[in-house]
């Protein structure tokens, strides 16, 4: 863990303003809502010949991926390219750390190859906002993911497809399902669901995969998952993510499934028109049935789409709140 | 309001007038016409509701494409462009309200050609000021005015429409 102040004070400009996303926590409704409201400008971008806007221009983009992720980098990756952005892909658990350079270090040498704004996925908590704060504050930084402490665009894609399926937030029952304890997204959707006014958030989870004081974030908790799913109008399922378990928190798979795993039989206690999300990769018969995955009420693939929309947004944002921070540069200063 | 704020129903008059010309010449067969968001969206409905055009109004929002983001950031108010259907080969009318320097039709244009390659971009606006910055020019224009450097032109609507000429402070 990395020693860190208030991360909304990080996160934006004296004007209110994003500039680095680190976190869905203390962001306000209105910045939340800002941020889908541009997302779905960019969704309406793929009826476009030419998907791609000129608004990161000559800018460069790096992916700084301390741990290991196809769809996130990728979504990243082609979120900057369509903003026309230069992007550099760096898989630092294979490189330079490795060779006993520091965090510190790389991103120095980064920064001196004048880089516009970081994406960084990290195994530590706190790794964005560290270096937001104490590194390259004028470089910004989108959080990719880090640690068990959250990850904010994933929140915000998952927000998104909520939005377009339900319209409005606040009468909607969401249920959260699965390894809650190991769970950054988790995190950061219930932050999200709370800031823009969901008021039933619910989390199924055994006992030994919720973190302790999980009530605090304002959710109800269930262990038996057939009365959690009682009539809710969203079912988001977690990924059971085996490379985090150190311990024996579950007997089996199986046993997992068998109490916890998405089927047709406990989705139908749920809403007739419930939607069944999940942030992928899904590992089909461990937490949710191959028939639920592909069913119509599966937003599954959808999620991958406004996953782009959704990082094109927070990549502009951010961009747009450094660019206003910084001096404009005449000819005689060039 | 100055006294020398121009009449929009008498621009509009016009500029419908010379529409009507240029569409009878028959140059421009089954033309495509877009509106810049948002007074440019609103000066569109009002000429395309006097045509007989058979493909759908179409609307730009070309904030994603201005040249000041820079200097300006993102405009926190992006509506979602919407065209009806391909540019590709076909006789674009590009309305805006009033034209300045010019940039926000390169905008446009950019933005237009993302959507395929027109065979034509025909400019139409209510009110030219008269300040380029670009080489770029109307065809059908209801009027022109000299402004000051401190102020502005805003069109109000959508119906009616009307102009206002403001200071820049006020803004």
């Amino acid at each position: 863990m990395f020693e860190q102040t208030d991360p909304s004070q990080v996160q934006l400009t004296p004007n209110g303003e994003l500039k680095h996303f680190i976190t869905t926590e203390h962001l306000s409704r209105e910045i939340l809502t800002e941020i889908l409201d541009t997302a779905d400008s960019f969704v309406d971008m793929s009826a476009k010949q030419v998907k791609k806007v000129p608004l990161l221009r000559g800018k460069t983009v790096v992916n700084l991926f301390f741990e290991a992720s196809t769809r996130t980098l990728s979504t990243f990756e082609l979120a900057a390219k369509r903003l026309s952005a230069d992007v550099l892909n760096l898989n630092i658990s294979t490189s330079s750390t490795s060779k006993g350079e520091t965090l510190k270090d790389t991103l120095m040498t980064l920064h001196a190859m004048h880089s516009d704004m970081f994406v960084v996925r990290h195994s530590s908590s706190g790794a964005a906002h560290f270096i937001a704060e104490h590194v390259t504050p004028d470089v910004a930084v989108i959080n990719a993911g880090d640690g068990r402490h959250a990850h904010p665009t994933q929140a915000m894609l998952d927000m998104l497809t909520i939005r377009q399926a339900k319209g409005e937030f606040a009468p909607l029952s969401v249920a959260i399902v699965g390894d809650i304890l190991h769970s950054r997204v988790a995190r950061s959707q219930i932050h999200a669901l709370r800031t823009l006014g969901v008021t039933d958030i619910r989390v199924i989870a055994p006992n030994t995969l919720l973190p302790s004081h999980i009530e605090s974030l304002g959710v109800k908790v269930y262990t038996n998952m057939q009365q959690g799913i009682k009539d809710v109008d969203v079912v988001m399922m977690l990924r059971l993510q085996k490379e985090r378990m150190n311990s024996a928190l579950l007997p089996s798979e199986s046993e997992f499934y068998r109490l916890y795993g998405l089927t047709m039989d406990k989705l139908a206690l749920a809403k007739p028109d419930a939607i069944v999300m999940h942030p992928g990769p899904i590992n089909r018969g461990v937490e949710i049935a191959s028939s639920v995955a592909d069913c119509e009420r599966s937003l599954i693939l959808d999620q991958v789409t406004n996953g782009i929309a959704v990082r094109m947004a927070v990549m502009s944002m951010a961009m747009s709140g450094q660019a206003k921070s910084r001096p404009i540069l005449t000819g005689e200063e060039l | 309001m100055s006294s020398n704020t121009p009449n929009a129903t008498e621009l509009l008059a016009k500029t419908q007038q010379e529409l009507n010309a240029l569409i009878a010449e028959g140059n421009r067969p089954n033309p495509l016409m877009v509106g810049i968001h948002t007074g440019g969206a609103w000066l569109a409905e009002h000429l395309y509701n006097e045509l007989s055009i058979d493909s759908p109004l179409g609307s730009l929002d070309i904030s994603f494409h201005r040249d000041d983001f820079d200097q300006s950031g993102l405009n926190p108010k992006v509506q979602p462009s919407n065209l009806p259907c391909s540019t590709e080969g076909r006789h674009i009318f590009l309305v805006d309200d009033v034209i300045m320097t010019g940039r926000t039709i390169r905008a446009a244009m950019n933005e237009l050609f993302d959507y395929g390659r027109p065979a034509s971009i025909t400019l139409i606006a209510l009110l030219d000021l008269q300040q380029r910055e670009l080489p770029v020019q109307a065809d059908i224009v209801g009027g022109t005015l000299s402004i000051s450097p401190d102020q502005t032109v805003k069109l109000t609507g959508p119906a009616p429409l009307a102009l206002e000429i403001r200071n820049r402070s006020e803004d």
